[in-house]
């Protein structure tokens, strides 16, 4: 036994320092482990290494009815839980061939992209902050809480919203729901707008993000790059024109498309992705306006046995009570079958692989998570650049934990 | 939308015949099994063909099924052309004592972390992967816990003798 601290072999003549960034660290906005090698402050090789949330929500899903499935979903990409959501529900309708009213297909359209200006909005003044521009994180935070007392009036919830049912939503949306959502669609553009103006041809800003952090669109494509951060790479794939889901053949939008693949391009594609949200919102409500009457009443499509019955009717009608107490035991058969749906979530392409083989549970539900996919291209994306460039292209990349370790 | 299921199917069976198999379609996606030593020559394939461009691994994961003896691990993949807009399914089987299965990481580097969580969950060993490591579970786990010898237990249980709730 010696007294003295031993070093390991070789330490003494190491040139380079070992660096651990993570996994709890104040500019990695999460559980992540980068360990970095670095010359100065140039990082020669990181390795990452991820699982610290990993809360085994595939397992979880084989023992649980579909309906109890979407909580899990909400946990993925917490930035934006409604899309994850309602990608379940749709998963959940094509494999037991629902189709839904149009009506319900708008209102999803614009919870969902509601929840991707959240998303987009979160990731895009991260980045600020994380150039070291704290003020545009404030003006855009006050809408996010606008987007979630709308989430409130729907569902209930803001961050975690379990929102809508297999069939359309758990409740119609009230006269607040469609205020609120009106007074955010007045007030969020100005808003938009001055950040954009803070930012955008911000010589400062410019000079950090422009090149840092880039991958050209082969490269991106070979990594599974999807959404956003596969568009700023100048490939314009996007689930929602590509396969669209939901009626968003209905609408009217272009897919915002960089070139270069670095954090500038990654930011412009979310700005310009946010006024392409707003105006599917404003297309929407516009569409949801135009049902009158017993049609504006409709929200959510004639399936008993998935979709849970009024509480009034439980008590009063024998049918009623019967789907309620299979639904809630959790005792319906679910067809057997085998089917792939994607929707784009904020990050890209959201994939839900479930198979089924008659029981009442999934046999086997995997999720198709964009961040776990696109995050193993980290290394190579800061090989080579100034330990300040990885944590902006992490957080440019928008890399969430909850969706990552699944 | 130029290309078409068909014309997949008759391109793959051109080219490796018979040694294709359980062709089908669910919701519109073509779906087949190939023989587990084939699988990169077709990812290979399709991913080379000036007509099919499957140039996009959208997905890879792996299913467990208990009961088929000698292939009870069959693993998944989702590729995606994106150019024609068509996703296909293709499946390989393994025997679980000795799950040994071509790594596709050279075809698509996406595959990595991807074959990395399929050996994690289901201890699919990927011949040829540069870091087959457990990714998502620790180090030290010494079994593989997607498989279905490892149940939770099941809240739609039909066993238990409870008359108040008629099961």
């Amino acid at each position: 036994m010696s007294d003295h601290i031993l070093l390991p072999e070789g330490s003494i003549e190491k040139q380079t320092t070992t660096l651990n960034l993570g996994p709890t660290h104040p500019a990695t906005h999460g559980v992540f482990q980068n360990i970095l090698e670095l010359d100065g402050e140039r990082i020669l090789k990181a390795t990452s290494t991820v699982g610290y949330i990993h809360r085994a929500f595939e397992k979880i899903a084989e023992r649980r009815p579909l309906y109890q499935i979407t909580p899990l979903t909400d946990r993925l990409n917490y930035c934006s839980s409604p899309i994850n959501n309602m990608g379940w529900h749709i998963t959940c309708e094509k494999l037991l061939g629902i189709t839904l009213p149009k009506r319900v297909d708008y209102l999803r359209v614009i919870i969902m992209e509601l929840a991707r200006i959240s998303d987009h909005l979160i990731c895009n003044s991260i980045v600020g902050v994380d150039s070291g521009a704290y003020s545009g994180f404030l003006y855009l935070m006050q809408f996010r809480e606008l987007i979630y007392e709308i989430y409130e009036e729907v569902c209930g919830s803001r961050l975690t919203t379990n929102i809508g049912r297999i069939g359309g939503f758990e409740r119609n949306f009230t006269n607040t729901a469609f205020e609120r959502l009106e007074k955010f669609l007045a007030d969020y553009p100005k808003q938009l707008k001055e950040f954009e103006n803070l930012f955008t041809r911000n010589r400062i800003f410019m000079d950090r993000t422009i090149g840092c952090g880039p991958i050209s669109a082969e490269r991106a494509l070979n990594y599974g790059f999807t959404g956003p951060n596969l568009r700023a790479a100048g490939v314009d794939y996007d689930v929602r024109v590509h396969t669209p889901y939901s009626s968003y053949e209905d609408f009217d939008f272009t897919i915002p498309v960089g070139n270069t693949g670095d954090c500038y391009d990654r930011f412009l594609v979310r700005n310009n992705e946010m006024w392409q949200s707003l105006s599917i919102i404003k297309q929407a409500y516009e569409k949801v306006k135009q049902f009158k009457g017993v049609e504006a009443e409709v929200f959510h499509a004639d399936v008993p046995a998935y979709y849970l019955p009024e509480k009034e009717d439980v008590y009063t009608k024998m049918e009623a009570l019967i789907y309620h107490f299979k639904i809630v035991m959790g005792e319906t058969d679910i067809p057997a079958g085998e089917v792939y749906c994607s929707v784009e979530g904020g990050n890209g392409e959201l994939g839900f692989y479930l198979i089924t083989d008659g029981g009442r549970t999934p046999y086997r539900l995997h999720f198709r998570r964009p961040c776990f996919i696109y995050y193993q291209a980290f290394p190579e994306l800061i090989q080579g650049g100034m330990l300040s460039d990885a944590v902006i292209t992490m957080s440019s990349l928008n890399i969430i934990a909850g969706e990552m370790d699944g | 939308m130029s290309l078409v299921n068909a014309t997949i199917k008759e391109k793959l069976t051109e080219k490796f015949g018979v040694s294709l198999s359980d062709w089908q379609e669910p919701y519109g996606m073509l779906t087949f099994t190939a023989p587990k030593d084939l699988n990169l020559k077709v990812l290979q394939f399709l991913y080379d063909d000036e007509e099919l461009k499957f140039r996009f691994l959208t997905d890879l994961q792996a299913v467990h099924y208990p009961d088929s003896k000698g292939a009870e691990l069959a693993v998944v993949y989702h590729l995606h052309n994106l150019a024609d807009n068509v996703r296909i399914r293709f499946k390989v089987f393994t025997d679980i004592i000795k799950p040994d299965v071509f790594s596709a990481t050279a075809i698509y580097q996406a595959a990595n972390w991807m074959e990395r969580e399929t050996y994690d969950f289901y201890g699919v060993n990927f011949l040829g992967h540069p870091n087959l490591i457990r990714i998502l579970n620790v180090d030290e786990m010494d079994y593989f816990p997607m498989r279905k010898e490892f149940p939770l237990e099941e809240q739609t249980r039909v066993d238990k003798d409870d008359e108040m709730f008629g099961r």
